[in-house]
């Protein structure tokens, strides 16, 4: 068997408050991950459990305090150049129109046919006429379709998704999942998403990763979504296999949820 | 009352108000300072406040030969506009650079912090006699004392802008495989010069006053040349000429930089702009 595309192994981060070093902070403790090349894993967990911290550490932006990374069997060393990253905030340059943003990797990269390349991948996610606009002139739904022709004009190998779609209506949101389902079956890239949205996580993905709550957040439990593709999000919610995965997740993440909660009630 | 209605200020004839406002002020000026048309209230004779504050008839004759009859201010407003440019360009080159450095190597900012702080809080217009001595009495003294006000401006901006580039657009470039290199092309740049235009109505307004006052001090050439030169005779009318031509100067030049932002900065979100199809 040849080696997964990300291996976390026994990763912990630990934050230190800058004016205070005896202010400490474990985001996650511990955490052992794997994602198989060409598998959808979601992380799903209560809010402030260190999931973007995860992902973080997965694209090296961040170092873990302990533990070690490997991509497709190599350890990580800085920047995960194999891994494409869509933020859940706004990651777009304003300064760019919709078109430059989505040649920016390409011309990072210096390749010679980046404008032909972007407006392609524009097209793909239905955006063609609106190349010329700068973020601001672009809805919420189009400024995240523009992020994700940007991060999936450079072909990566791993996908990183960080709740990309939390701040779209639903709507929109059922679209976005469905049309990166297709991109993602057309290419059976990676992907890494990270997610609060249970129904999201269960309907996109082949496996599902419940984290405690944090702080020092680990795994807790795995499961293995054995629905049928090509899906449809919306009408695979309706199905009883993920009615009662949804029950035995759910069964899982519900008390982290509430010990979460209580958490920041307390806090 | 129905006379009223008509003339009453709104949008539409806000330009004919603006009007009414400037025609006013110079009707009231002659009328205070013509010798002979009302009797002296305030100064012992009739010739006096005219010697004090100048006549708008005259200011216009001496504006008008400035301009058509003679045509002698050319020379001088291109002096001006030229040390303008000059210490506006080399003043903003500079910020940026400076700006960028400092803003990207933390230990270099704190070392310099307190003289920056010094410099920017030092009257740097005294600096002007001795740049006179260092540059001579042309065009350079006056670009490096605009210079030293136009720096501090961009530079501030331009730190500013630097720290607060957005972390997420950041690490999105980083992850699209920005080398350090094309980070600061693409992303500190753009950033920094978004904080430089915010301050470019200012900062061309510094390198105004830096010229002209480089020019009071000791010239031989430029508008504030002409007004130092009036003041000498009390010349009040050819002062108050020049500032005329000052002030209508600096809005032409504050509407040229309008102009150029509009045209660069279409990227920003304007409040309440509405989509146009």
């Amino acid at each position: 068997m040849s080696a997964p595309a990300l291996s976390l192994q026994g990763v912990s981060c630990t934050f230190v408050d800058r004016h205070d070093p005896a202010q400490r902070y474990t985001a996650v403790r511990d955490v052992t991950l794997t994602v198989g090349a060409g598998e959808f894993v979601s992380v799903v967990g209560p809010t402030g459990c260190g999931k973007s911290t995860l992902l973080n550490v997965a694209a090296g932006l961040l170092e873990p305090s302990s533990g070690t990374v490997e991509v497709f069997g190599a350890p990580l060393a800085g920047i995960n150049a194999r891994a494409g990253y869509m933020f859940q905030a706004e990651s777009l340059m304003p300064w760019r129109t919709a078109l430059a943003n989505v040649m920016a990797g390409l011309e990072f990269r210096g390749l010679p046919d980046a404008r032909e390349r972007a407006s392609e991948w524009l097209k793909r996610v239905g955006l063609a006429a609106f190349g010329g606009r700068y973020p601001h002139q672009l809805s919420g739904g189009m400024r995240k379709r523009t992020s994700l022709a940007q991060t999936l004009a450079l072909d990566p190998d791993i996908i990183l998704m960080d709740e990309p779609f939390s701040a779209l209506d639903i709507q929109t949101r059922q679209l976005m999942e469905n049309e990166v389902l297709a991109l993602w079956a057309a290419k059976k890239k990676a992907v890494l998403f990270i997610t609060h949205d249970l129904d999201e996580a269960i309907a996109m993905s082949d496996r599902v990763v419940v984290l405690s709550a944090g702080p020092a957040s680990r795994p807790i439990g795995e499961f293995k979504v054995d629905l049928e593709r090509p899906r449809d999000v919306a009408e695979v919610r309706a199905t009883p296999r993920f009615v009662e995965l949804h029950q035995a997740i759910w069964g899982v993440l519900r008390d982290e949820v509430l010990k979460g909660y209580q958490q920041q009630l307390a806090a | 009352m129905k006379f009223w209605n008509l003339i009453k200020p709104r949008p539409g004839n806000l330009r004919l108000w603006q009007l009414a406002v400037l025609v006013l002020v110079f009707g009231l000026w002659h009328v205070l300072t013509k010798p002979g048309l009302i009797p002296p209230f305030v100064f012992e004779n009739e010739r006096q406040a005219a010697f004090f504050f100048g006549e708008p008839l005259v200011i216009f004759g001496r504006v008008g030969d400035w301009f058509f009859s003679n045509a002698d201010i050319y020379q001088h407003l291109w002096v001006t506009l030229v040390e303008t440019v000059l210490a506006f360009g080399i003043g903003t080159a500079l910020g940026l650079v400076f700006g960028l450095w400092l803003a990207l190597s933390p230990m270099a900012a704190a070392i310099l912090d307190p003289y920056i702080k010094a410099a920017n809080s030092m009257p740097r217009v005294i600096l002007a006699p001795i740049f006179a001595v260092w540059f001579g009495l042309g065009i350079a003294s006056k670009v490096a004392l605009g210079v030293t006000l136009v720096f501090f401006i961009v530079f501030f901006n331009v730190y500013q802008g630097v720290k607060e580039v957005s972390p997420v657009v950041l690490a999105n470039a980083r992850m699209l495989g920005a080398s350090p290199r094309q980070l600061l092309r693409h992303v500190y740049l753009p950033s920094a010069t978004s904080w430089v235009f915010s301050s470019l109505h200012t900062s061309v307004g510094l390198a105004f006053v830096g010229a002209v006052v480089g020019e009071y001090l000791g010239s031989s050439r430029g508008v504030g040349y002409l007004i130092l030169q009036a003041e000498g005779a009390f010349d009040i009318n050819t002062v108050m000429a020049g500032i005329l031509v000052l002030t209508a100067f600096a809005l032409a030049l504050d509407a040229a930089v309008g102009r150029i932002e509009q045209r660069l900065m279409k990227w920003q979100p304007k409040s309440g702009e509405t989509e146009k199809l």
